[in-house]
């Protein structure tokens, strides 16, 4: 069995690995299948091993943070997780709903239900916003069997979800991200999230360049997206935004591995005491 | 493979032909202009790549080509062949079949007041000469350049139809009017010259298009000068689209002249063809003249496409826009020249030039070269050209949001294209030049896909401001 596997890699990491030990509180014990599913993953850029052996067990409904010091690969996992081809994957595992998601193609995963908001998300002169997302909505809907949507039957909901986070009618004609202030093009990721409706949503930074009103309605937008069947993996450095995004777990990736994970006090720890205690650990390993 | 005299002989005998007539029919200035064309093509033949201006293209294969001429009514073509290319929303269309005019093919009914369209042979043929060939003998020759461009002496000597389009001062025509040449042929390649004159008078508005399309797929040589005369305020707006076969070569020039305050937009789309030269030469011979020179060339296979802008500014105050952007996949080579020439006195020039080009295939490959000849002092002239590739982290970004690949490509691409009609004032002309654009952005797609040694690269853009 899948379980019996993972809890005999277990004294392979760290005692501080604690992602194992989280499935026995989660929801693992309701439903036989987590979400998401990462093993001993690695991943390389360029011939440079980021990712050095990650292990995670996100479960649908449970909101998982992932802090770590700059560079410690945390942009790296999401993008592998989405799919971008420039990050070859060089060993491990990763099941999504139990299919192998590294097999998949970035639309497919899309499609499956996986959602990066992109922590630099890239503008795309020429291609308006609304006739963009409404693409991507088709797209998804095609894939899973629904009727797609025409202009008339998309822009209400499209209306709707831009009130929720509070942006004007007018980027809904305006090329994809292009001029965007920071917040605003993150703003538009949460919006996209909000209307492609994934199962698992990666938020790479989702916090990071916005102002305390943009903040209040980025975390509101996300947390009126929680449910019982629909998973986050919440990348940030700042326990602000876990104030109002409550995680159920916090993981913290340190050289490509995680290095620590526990609940919510954990982030108030780190903050406390930062990442000091990883990189002394890391320079023990390596004199070891 | 025929020798450089056949070559020559090849045209010789449509001279022969075509001087007979001339002689028989036309007025003599027209002869004179003729014969004078046929001397400078007959001294020079088709330019080498060792000129400057022919750098990058190599006419090899079309001098080799044996072409002769179609003889009057040798093809007929039917109005279901025809019904493809319609447009609905035109004025008129005048259709040409082998250059020359087929009026139970065109529609003409319901022309307003000031607008005269004529089948420029009947315009010029002495034995019927009146009001309506007014104007011919002021404008015609006067302005394309026979000295320097020997195709358009060879058109010169040989034309044998072609539109004369009479805007009267002050009309403001909104539906564009639609010149379409067919090219269609068996055995053996057929040339033609296709000669079209247009005279905006003073401040009148018009659109013109002018299709070239082949009906089969018989290799042929299109080598058509236009002359178009803006008057003092005049706007006028002119879209050449070369849609052509893979097998044939079209050499199209446009002559632009503008009076005072005068307007032109010029903007092209190539999409077919196996050799194109799209020659666009304005000239602002007016104070406040403006002219905008706008092209999207999208190649694929071994086509090549190359693009001569020779803007001249001969009168202080003028402004002139050029964007010419490039798609090339598979092996196709895309050339773009743009020279510049400022005047002694043209001073307050403003005049800019942009070149952008995307690479779908390794194989394919972009020529671009800005050239500018100032001499006068006071002038703003900038150009920048860029060559890139589809950018990665944007493809990624759409695939990442369900949507497929091909489709993430088309509509990057489109984006890229899309600029270039969201310059076209005329919603006709916009709407027509959309519709080929998609069709043909899919065909690229679809093209750089199965391009069987093509990876196809993609990365950011480099920008070679
Ligand atoms: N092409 C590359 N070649 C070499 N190293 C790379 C390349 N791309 C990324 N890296 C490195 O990979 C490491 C992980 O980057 P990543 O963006 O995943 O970090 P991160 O945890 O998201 O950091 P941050 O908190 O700053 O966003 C960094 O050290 C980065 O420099
Ligand atoms: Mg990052």
């Amino acid at each position: 069995m899948k379980t019996g596997k993972a809890e005999n890699r277990q004294g392979f990491f760290s005692g501080r690995d604690m992602g194992r030990a989280a499935i026995g509180k989660g929801s693992m014990e309701k439903t036989a299948m987590a979400l998401l599913e990462i093993r001993d993953l690695h991943a390389a850029v360029d011939g440079h091993e980021i990712l050095k052996g990650v292990n995670l067990t996100v479960n649908a409904g449970e909101v998982h943070s992932i802090m770590g010091p700059n560079g410690s690969g945390k942009s790296t996992l999401s993008s592998v997780l989405a799919r971008r081809d420039t990050y070859e994957v060089t060993g491990g595992s990763v099941l999504f709903n139990g299919k192998n998601l590294l097999a998949m193609e970035p639309e497919e995963a899309a499609c499956e239900g996986v959602f990066l908001a992109f922590q630099y998300p890239v503008e795309i002169p020429g291609i308006g916003n609304a006739y963009f997302l409404r693409s991507a909505v088709n797209a998804v809907r095609k894939y899973r069997g629904q009727d797609e949507l025409d202009a008339m039957d998309f822009l209400p909901l499209y209306k709707e979800r831009m009130k929720l986070l509070e942006m004007d009618e007018k980027f809904m004609n305006r090329s994809v991200n292009e001029g965007f202030s920071g917040g605003e093009k993150k703003r538009n990721e949460i919006l996209q999230m909000a209307m492609l409706e994934p199962k698992l949503a990666i938020l790479d930074e989702a916090d990071s360049g916005l102002d305390i009103d943009a903040l209040r309605i980025v975390s509101g937008g996300v947390n009126a997206l929680r449910n019982p069947d629909r998973a986050f993996l919440v990348i940030t450095h700042y326990q602000r935004l876990l104030n109002t995004i409550k995680p159920d777990f916090v993981h913290v990736l340190v050289d490509g591995k995680i290095a620590r994970s526990g609940g919510p006090e954990l982030a108030l720890e780190l903050e406390e005491t930062g990442y000091g205690w990883a990189e002394a650990e890391q320079t023990q390993a390596l004199s070891a | 493979m025929a020798t450089e005299t056949e070559r020559l002989n090849t045209y010789s005998e449509a001279w022969a032909v075509t001087r007979a007539h001339a002689v028989a029919q036309e007025p003599v200035w027209l002869r004179q202009l003729r014969e004078e064309g046929w001397a400078r093509f007959d001294a020079k033949g088709f330019p080498s790549t060792r000129e400057e201006d022919w750098r990058f293209t190599n006419l090899a294969a079309l001098a080799k080509t044996p072409f002769r001429r179609a003889s009057r009514g040798e093809f007929a073509v039917t109005a279901a062949q025809l019904e493809p290319y319609r447009l609905s929303g035109a004025l008129c269309q005048l259709v040409f079949v082998n250059g020359r005019f087929a009026p139970e093919l065109s529609a003409l009914s319901g022309l307003p007041n000031g607008l005269l369209v004529r089948s420029l042979a009947e315009a010029t043929d002495a034995s019927r000469q009146d009001r309506a060939s007014e104007g011919i003998e002021q404008h015609l020759g006067r302005y394309a350049q026979m000295d320097r461009d020997v195709f358009t002496a060879l058109n010169t000597a040989l034309w044998e139809d072609g539109a004369y389009l009479r805007i009267r001062s002050g009309l403001a025509l909104e539906r564009p009017i639609h010149l379409l040449h067919l090219a269609t042929g068996a055995h053996a390649a057929i040339a033609s010259h296709p000669r079209t004159l247009i005279v905006a008078e003073a401040s009148s508005q018009v659109a013109i298009i002018e299709d070239y399309v082949s009906l089969g797929a018989e290799t042929a040589f299109a080598n058509a000068v236009t002359e178009l005369v803006a008057a003092e305020g005049a706007v006028v707006s002119h879209l050449l689209v070369e849609r052509e076969n893979l097998a044939s070569f079209n050499v199209s020039t446009l002559r632009i002249e503008q009076a005072r305050n005068a307007r032109v937009d010029s903007h092209s789309i190539l999409t077919g063809g196996s050799l194109v030269r799209n020659n666009v030469h304005p000239v602002l011979n007016g104070e406040g003249a403006e002219c905008l020179l706008d092209g999207l060339f999208t190649g694929a296979a071994s086509q090549h496409l190359d693009n001569f802008m020779l803007v001249e500014h001969a009168r202080p105050h003028c402004n002139s826009r050029q964007f010419y952007n490039g798609i090339l996949a598979g092996g196709a080579r895309g050339v773009f020249h743009g020279r510049i020439v400022v005047a002694k006195d043209a001073q307050k020039t403003d005049a800019k030039q942009t070149n952008r080009n995307l690479l779908l295939s390794p194989r394919a490959r972009i020529d671009t070269k800005p050239q500018l000849e100032i001499y006068a002092d006071d002038v703003k002239c900038t150009h920048g050209a860029t060559i890139g590739q589809i950018d990665n982290a944007q493809l990624f970004y759409l695939r990442a949001r369900g949507i497929a690949e091909a489709e993430a490509r088309n509509l990057l691409l489109y984006a890229f294209a899309a600029e270039s009609l969201d310059r076209m004032a005329n919603p006709v002309v916009r709407e027509f030049a959309a519709t080929l654009l998609h069709a043909r952005i899919m065909e690229l797609v679809a093209a750089a896909k199965t391009d069987a040694d093509a990876e196809i690269p993609t990365q950011n853009g480099e920008d070679a401001e």
